[in-house]
């Protein structure tokens, strides 16, 4: 909460709108580094858009403008100077449904190495794409079929296999919107054993609406409502294991024990 | 129709329930359906069948050609003059001169039709799109014998200034191949566009994602992504070049010419076709069933390059979704 970056990133009266119609307004976030942060509540409700507001993918709808800041190591991304192209590289993004690039499994991770410049040899490439992949926990799965389209692998491990993407331009923020959402359980629980093991070196802010998901495996719990003019607001932010189990706000403890949303 | 009504209204309460339930779910004759499939399948059949009787014709009189002129198909595809008046019946300067044009035409319309899709689909704001789009279709719909004049009054001078008078001749391949070029722009765009705005969003955002720009995003991932669709389009507008017709009869002259120089004139197929049978020519001569043979070979060529474009679109495509 104070200026020095003990959170990586922190936003300060963050509004979004679409055209005159605010989203969200109000939000105050502080996010630690190598812990993963949900984002929850019911549908509607700004999850995705503050979680886009992070690495400027926002920039890209038509209509949407930002007002407040979101400081990234103390410095507004929103600032002029700043380039959101180069905001991206180090903020990546993992989307809700498994967007593979209709190429082969390694140029899908090579993908944003190349667009960086890549300039290393083909061998230290491979030695990139293959810790991407173990990063991911998928290279035992694709190490023999590198050269195989990335489409043809299942939900699953095509989610994995855009985490891997994400993984290889090595941001230091992986922002999640509603990663699992698609997958069945079994892929979810290695997505979310994924996560917890990413949380070493990462630091992960992710969009869910299932609330065991939130429980399982985030270390801090923003909750997010519409007010009556259907505008999205954070009503309250903490520890997991205290939003969970000591809700203070009353709206929260209706939504965690499922009374709305 | 009356019974029909009957069948459709629901069933008086007063039935017994079982009847009730049973009733509404009974089989019903759709006499519309039926008649509108049939109209449908005869639709299709007709445009089947014209393709069909041209093929037949072409080649019913191209192969009276080739029987009565003592002309073999192999002089004819391979021998080098056409002067029907002198029994030289060799195809290849109509040839080349179609290819020359054609070629000159791709080479100004890939450059500018693609770069107007890309902008179309991956730049422009929708309002932008919305005014673009509309005025590039308008253009395909100029008739092509403006754009012949517009080659020959205009292009043509143009490039006789530039290059020089002594260069360039009055009719020449050149300034026939670009006004072909330009009028097939608008074809390449908005096929290309179709093909580019039809790849999913998701992809863009991923590559975005990753801190790509726009253009990065839209060579590396949608054009690739989009390769069949822009392939299938540009052999569309090959084909189109190769069939057009007022252009390169306005503008690139009517003397068969066999030469890789564009400056210089050079009849092509269509525009020969054109020149003699708006002449006075008697049904039956050879020099009348020699058009048939060209139109045959043209018919082929086309259908050669569309067999191309769908086995290269077939082993280009980056399958999504
Ligand atoms: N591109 C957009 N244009 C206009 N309105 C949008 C756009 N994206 C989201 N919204 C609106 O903003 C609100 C919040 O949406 P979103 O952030 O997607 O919610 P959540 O992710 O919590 O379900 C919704 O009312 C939604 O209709
Ligand atoms: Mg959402």
């Amino acid at each position: 909460m104070n200026g020095e970056p003990a959170c990586v990133i922190e936003t300060r009266n963050l509004q979004i709108n679409y055209g005159s119609f605010c989203a969200v307004k109000g939000v105050n976030l502080s996010i630690e580094p190598r812990t993963i942060t949900a984002l929850i509540g019911p549908s509607g409700c700004g999850k995705s858009t503050v979680l886009r507001s992070l690495n400027r993918m926002n920039d890209l709808v038509p209509g949407a403008r930002v007002d407040g800041e979101v400081l990234f190591y103390g410095a507004n991304l929103y600032a002029p100077e700043v380039d959101a192209v180069q905001v991206r590289r180090r903020i990546g993004m993992v989307f809700q449904k498994p967007n593979p690039f209709p190429k082969s499994i390694y140029e899908n991770v090579a993908y944003g190495l190349r667009i960086n410049g890549w300039r290393g040899t083909k061998a230290s490439l491979d030695a990139r794409v293959e810790a991407a992949l173990r990063g991911a926990a998928l290279w035992d799965e694709v190490k023999d079929k590198l050269q195989q389209s990335g489409l043809a692998l299942s939900g699953g491990q095509q989610q994995r296999l855009c985490i891997a993407r994400a993984l290889a331009v090595e941001p230091e923020v992986i922002l999640m919107d509603e990663p699992c959402s698609a997958l069945d359980p079994i892929a979810t629980l290695k997505i979310e054993q994924l996560m917890s093991e990413l949380r070493q070196h990462y630091t992960i802010v992710i969009v869910t609406h299932n609330m065991q998901q939130a429980g399982r495996v985030a270390d801090y719990t923003a909750f997010f409502l519409m007010d009556h003019d259907r505008a999205g607001q954070l009503i309250e932010y903490g520890p997991t294991s205290q939003i969970f189990s000591h809700p203070r706000d009353a709206r929260t403890e209706a939504y965690i024990s499922g009374r709305f949303g | 129709m009356l019974e029909l009504e009957h069948s459709v209204n629901a069933p008086v309460a007063s039935e017994p329930l079982q009847e009730r339930r049973a009733s509404g779910l009974r089989r019903r004759i759709r006499p519309g359906e039926t008649f509108i499939q049939i109209l449908l399948f005869l639709c299709a059949c007709v445009s089947i069948a014209t393709t069909f009787s041209i093929v037949i014709v072409l080649s019913r009189e191209a192969l009276s050609f080739f029987t009565e002129a003592g002309v073999s198909v192999g002089q004819f595809l391979t021998g080098t003059t056409w002067r029907p008046g002198a029994g030289h019946f060799g195809v290849l300067p109509l040839v080349n001169a179609t290819i020359l044009t054609s070629l000159i035409a791709m080479l100004v319309a890939l450059p500018l039709g693609l770069g107007a899709a890309l902008y179309l689909s991956e730049y422009a704001s929708a309002r932008i799109r919305g005014v673009l789009k509309p005025t590039l279709e308008l253009l395909a719909g100029i008739p092509t014998v403006v754009y012949g004049y517009f080659a020959l009054t205009f292009v043509t001078p143009l490039l006789r200034r530039v290059l020089g008078a002594e260069t360039v001749q009055i009719y020449n391949m050149l300034s026939a191949g670009i006004v072909v070029g330009i009028l097939i722009t608008p074809l390449v765009a908005t096929l290309s566009e179709d093909a580019l705005s039809a790849v999913p969003d998701g992809l863009r955002n991923a590559s975005f994602g990753l801190g790509a720009t726009r253009w990065e995003t839209a060579i590396k991932v949608v054009f690739p992504a989009a390769s069949s669709g822009v392939i299938a389009a540009c052999m569309v507008a090959m084909a189109r070049a190769m069939g057009e017709t007022m252009v390169v009869a306005l503008a690139a002259g009517a003397s068969p010419n066999l030469s890789l120089n564009p400056f210089e004139p050079a009849e092509t197929m269509t525009g020969h076709i054109a020149r003699i049978s708006g002449g006075d020519l008697s049904y039956g001569t050879i020099d009348y069933q020699s058009l048939f043979a060209i139109g045959l070979l043209l018919f082929g060529m086309t259908l050669l390059l569309n067999i191309l474009s769908r086995w290269v679109v077939r082993h280009v495509r980056e399958v999504y979704d």
